[in-house]
């Protein structure tokens, strides 16, 4: 059993290392996340403003912390659809995979949750570094929304790679899943909270959001590290992410095993 | 103890085709067609066919990653699509035309990662690496990341990849694809080495018949997914004829060297400075053929060539219909 999860806690370093490569990417990556963070920023304190200093809750400070932690956790959750397992059932890859003694799932989420965390570094603090010389954010001085803080992104990051590799797989039925990750990529980072945090968004609308896992794959991280839900309302988002992500893998096992049957490997 | 047995085994797929009414049914195309074969432990075999004769499609169904339309199939006595984890920690396959080595990292951690997740014990794991990095020559590219490997480098990380495990069975696909002649040498004399010594059962897919005659002890050969042949390379000579082509560079101009016994004359280039003879190695040798050619005209170069793998197909297929 120890050494089981050794093998795949090796795989997650082994993704880490292989996205290390590209150091360019994390570059651009911040760049383009501080970008976005400019824009959504002035957008979203106008609002906070024109509203007379108070927005559902958001004050210009606690918007701003929305703004430049949400920009900071999207090199790490990756809120977009792609995925290793999309791409190597597309190029035929996928038959080397399945040739090793290991559970294909497994060793593809390891891997995709070591490339998200690589991100801490080079994308993740420097794009929070950028928000608090430029508009400045108001993060608590406690401890504990930290802590909780950091467990939450950790399970974001880890659904995340759940969520991906369960629409991945999808590709062993139809080949080329990348429709279906555009209109993952759509959908999913509008009601992950991505560009307008949830409780800005109409009731009917968040009620929708809340019947996917995608609010938590980022507004409860940002919502746990920016302080603004805390105490035992902090665990309670935890849990819920926690549920999420047994129901995501279990979806994507069941999926792996039924997919393998009637998979046609690409290419000779 | 049997290693591999298909019994009637056979796949087939739909295939839409492009011209064809949408609503049309699918087309069938049966890839692999009733293939019955055993191959005992410690067996070398060549399975070879054309493009598209059913290699890759009957690979699949043995390591478990593609599942039978019909027909039964056991890979060291497991069911490979059920118990296909179980059945990886014993073979090893090498897809010619894939990787199982991580793309941007050292060839080392390739190693290290493969042995961890065969579980095996870091001293053996260390011991079994060296082994194959001294002998596959591997040392000085071990820090290199694969992705800057040449194609022979990489092949050969491939093969130690595929046999650190060592697996009972070793299916290699087209391993020695786009290797240059010095390559191709130094992995068929490593295989032999490995046979020797662990008993390895092989498996090998192949266009070239060079490495069927150096490394196979029995032949498989498949025509559109059914088995065309199978016993020994000479009985496949002797079914198709072994013909084989001395090319030689003459010192001057001369005219076609027809009517030599045991030979036929195939072409000429270069006003007969370049002439193709073909021969049947059971009638005569190269020898006395490049003697009788000497006596004629003077010899500066030759060259002999072997039947390539679709040759043989070809050939096999018009013996099979003159009989039939």
């Amino acid at each position: 059993m120890r050494s089981t999860l050794a093998v795949y806690l090796r795989l997650v370093r082994v993704g880490l290392r292989t996205q290390s490569a590209y150091p360019l990417a994390a570059v651009a990556g911040v760049a383009a996340n501080a970008m976005f963070g400019l824009i959504k920023a002035s957008i979203l304190l106008a609002a906070v403003a024109s509203a007379g200093g108070a927005l559902r809750g958001y004050d210009a400070a606690t918007m701003a912390a929305y703004v430049w932690v949400s920009q900071a956790l999207i090199g790490l959750v990756q809120p977009w659809g792609g995925s290793q397992i999309a791409a190597s059932t597309r190029s035929g890859q996928v038959a080397v995979e399945l040739v090793r003694p290991l559970d294909v799932q497994g060793a593809h989420i390891a891997d995709d949750v070591g490339r998200g965390l690589f991100g801490v570094l080079p994308r993740t603090l420097p794009t929070l570094a950028v928000g608090a010389l430029t508009t400045g954010l108001f993060l608590p001085h406690a401890l504990a929304p930290y802590v909780l803080g950091v467990g939450s992104a950790l399970l974001a990051v880890v659904l995340s790679s759940a969520c991906r590799y369960a629409l991945g797989v999808l590709g062993f039925w139809v080949v080329d899943a990348r429709g279906l990750q555009t209109l993952y990529m759509v959908v999913g980072s509008f009601l992950a909270g991505l560009f307008v945090p949830l409780p800005l968004m109409p009731h009917w609308l968040q009620a929708l959001a809340a019947a996917t896992p995608f609010p938590s794959l980022l507004m409860a991280p940002v919502d746990v590290i920016s302080g603004r839900v805390t105490g035992p309302a902090a665990y309670a988002v935890l849990a819920h992410q926690g549920l999420w992500l047994i129901a995501a893998w279990a979806l994507g096992a069941v999926l792996t095993r039924a997919g393998a049957r009637r998979l046609e490997i690409q290419g000779g | 103890m049997t290693v591999i047995r298909t019994e009637e085994l056979t796949r087939s797929f739909a295939r839409k085709g492009t011209r064809r009414h949408p609503l049309a049914r699918p087309e069938q195309l049966t890839a692999v067609d009733g293939l019955t074969l055993t191959v005992e432990a410690g067996e070398s075999v060549g399975y070879i066919g054309a493009n598209g004769a059913g290699k890759s499609t009957t690979i699949k169904m043995l390591v478990g990653i593609l599942v039978p339309t019909s027909g039964t199939v056991r890979t060291c006595g497991l069911e490979p699509v059920r118990q296909r984890r179980t059945l990886a920690g014993r073979v090893g396959v090498v897809f010619g035309q894939r990787s199982a080595l991580w793309w941007d990292l050292p060839l080392r951690d390739s190693f290290e990662l493969l042995t961890a997740i065969h579980r095996i014990p870091a001293a053996e794991a260390s011991a079994r690496t060296a082994d194959l990095v001294e002998r596959l020559e591997m040392g000085p590219t071990l820090g290199t990341p694969v992705r800057q490997l040449s194609l022979g480098q990489r092949m050969r990380g491939e093969v130690a990849a595929a046999l650190l495990h060592r697996p009972e069975l070793v299916i290699l696909d087209e391993p020695t694809i786009g290797l240059d002649v010095l390559s191709k040498q130094r992995l068929r004399e490593f295989l032999i080495e490995q046979r020797l010594e662990h008993g390895t059962t092989l498996l090998l897919t192949t266009h070239d018949m060079g490495d069927v005659a150096r490394l196979c002890s029995r032949v498989v050969l498949v025509d559109h997914g059914e088995m065309a042949y199978d016993g020994t390379l000479d009985g496949l000579a002797a079914q198709v004829g072994a013909e084989r082509v001395l090319v030689v560079d003459l010192a001057e101009p001369h005219p076609d060297l027809t009517g030599l016994p045991g030979s036929r004359h195939l072409g000429s280039e270069g006003e007969g400075l370049r002439q193709r003879l073909a021969f049947d190695a059971t009638a005569t040798t190269a020898a006395a053929l490049l003697a009788q050619v000497s006596a004629r005209v003077a010899v500066v170069d030759l060259a002999i060539e072997e039947p390539d793998v679709e040759d043989v197909v070809r050939r096999v297929y018009l013996a099979q219909q003159r009989d039939g």
